[in-house]
């Protein structure tokens, strides 16, 4: 191995690179299911119960969340910081859901119970159609790593939360997943 | 010979690619890359170990995948190792990543070849740590993947990075060489 006595980057210093180069770039999706489900069977290993494996699931959602909010705020919104609930959330819901599954998610909904509930579905989430059987267990798992995404999202943007996933399947929409969102008191 | 292999494997990538393949933000495949990568350095703390999970968590992927892109290809056997590079990087890398590394650097006896990945959408993004980058093979998944996937269509091959922009080398250049020809057989028990 080369020994150099510090790194020295030989490409284009990271923070100089445009941001919006490779910005429609597209995988095939079993790339990403394969992917996903090795990191599924790991977190399997590890979790105690199915409460540590959705945490685990989320976590690694968690830490794809806080980029993808660097990175869509920075593309699309560099000079304006949200700052109401309603702001934050449709950000989510058509930014954040388009640039990541290519679509808008299907509905925002206001919790009836409390003040602080808001609930976000995805009919058909992009991640869940590929992972294998039993597909009520592959719903919740792909839903708690979107949880995860989520949940950086908004802690990042200053309105702390649990986003908690939900599988609300129906029978003209078997896969339909809702996140949770329950905002922290201090955020509102 | 190898253009006309060549000219074949990459019209029918391009063709799989454009009309046969689901697609999904590539942004969102590298974060999550990036996730388990962290993750596992996190819970490894030792970078050898983590190349090494990496490199099986590969395997098993490839062992799987292998299935998925003979069923979207009708690709016959491989006439010859050189044919089988061809396939790999103008279908398989395409068909799976969008895109095709190039094939280079074969050795004399043509039982070596390399991959220059001109982009790696696993590493998008990514700036090494002073310490992970002496260490640590970001990519390592995709020796376990190749490893996996051929050991399926009977070569055993090994698969190394020799290179990497993310190491502060000029290329990112992962090597192949095959070891041996497999024997059909029930396989051993797994990893």
């Amino acid at each position: 191995m080369s020994n150099r006595p510090s790194f020295v980057a030989k490409r284009v210093p990271i923070l100089d690179r445009s941001i919006n180069k490779n910005r429609g770039n597209e995988i095939n999706v079993a790339a990403f299911a394969f992917l996903f489900s090795e990191m599924l069977q790991y977190a399997q290993k590890r979790a105690n119960g199915i409460q540590d494996l959705e945490k685990r699931l989320s976590d690694f959602g968690y830490r794809v969340g806080i980029r993808v909010l660097e990175l869509q705020v920075a593309r699309d919104k560099p000079n304006r910081r949200e700052n109401r609930v309603l702001g934050i959330l449709y950000f989510i819901h058509s930014n954040v859901w388009k640039s990541l599954f290519g679509k808008q998610a299907d509905s925002l909904e206001k919790g009836t119970e409390n003040d602080d509930e808001y609930m976000i579905s995805d009919n058909e989430p992009q991640i869940s159609k590929f992972i294998s059987i039993p597909k009520e267990l592959s719903v919740l798992n792909a839903a708690a790593f979107i949880a995860g995404i989520v949940e950086a999202v908004l802690d990042g943007s200053q309105f702390p939360a649990r986003v908690s996933a939900h599988s609300t399947g129906t029978d003209q929409f078997p896969l339909r997943t809702t996140l949770l969102i329950k905002f922290d008191k201090s955020g509102m | 010979m190898a253009s006309g292999t060549g000219t074949r494997a990459r019209t029918a990538g391009d063709d799989i690619w454009k009309t046969r393949v689901e697609k999904i933000n590539a942004e969102l495949f590298t974060m999550t890359y990036g996730s388990l990568v962290a993750q596992l350095v996190k819970d490894y703390e030792d970078y050898s170990e983590v190349n090494k999970q990496l490199e099986k968590m590969g395997y098993n992927i490839g062992v799987r995948l292998i299935e998925d892109f003979l069923a979207k290809t009708n690709v016959g056997k491989c006439a010859d190792f050189k044919e089988t590079a061809e396939t790999i990087s103008k279908v398989g890398f395409k068909m799976f990543l969008g895109f095709s590394p190039a094939v280079a650097n074969w050795s004399a006896d043509g039982k070596e070849f390399s991959l220059l990945l001109e982009e790696n959408p696993l590493a998008e993004f990514v700036e090494l740590p002073e310490d992970a980058a002496a260490e640590l093979s970001y990519s390592n998944i995709l020796c376990g993947v190749l490893r996996g996937a051929l050991e399926m269509v009977l070569m055993q091959v090994e698969c190394s990075f020799v290179s990497d922009v993310l190491r502060g080398d000029d290329t990112t250049e992962l090597r192949v060489k095959l070891v041996k020809f497999l024997e059909e057989e029930v396989p051993m028990g797994d990893d």
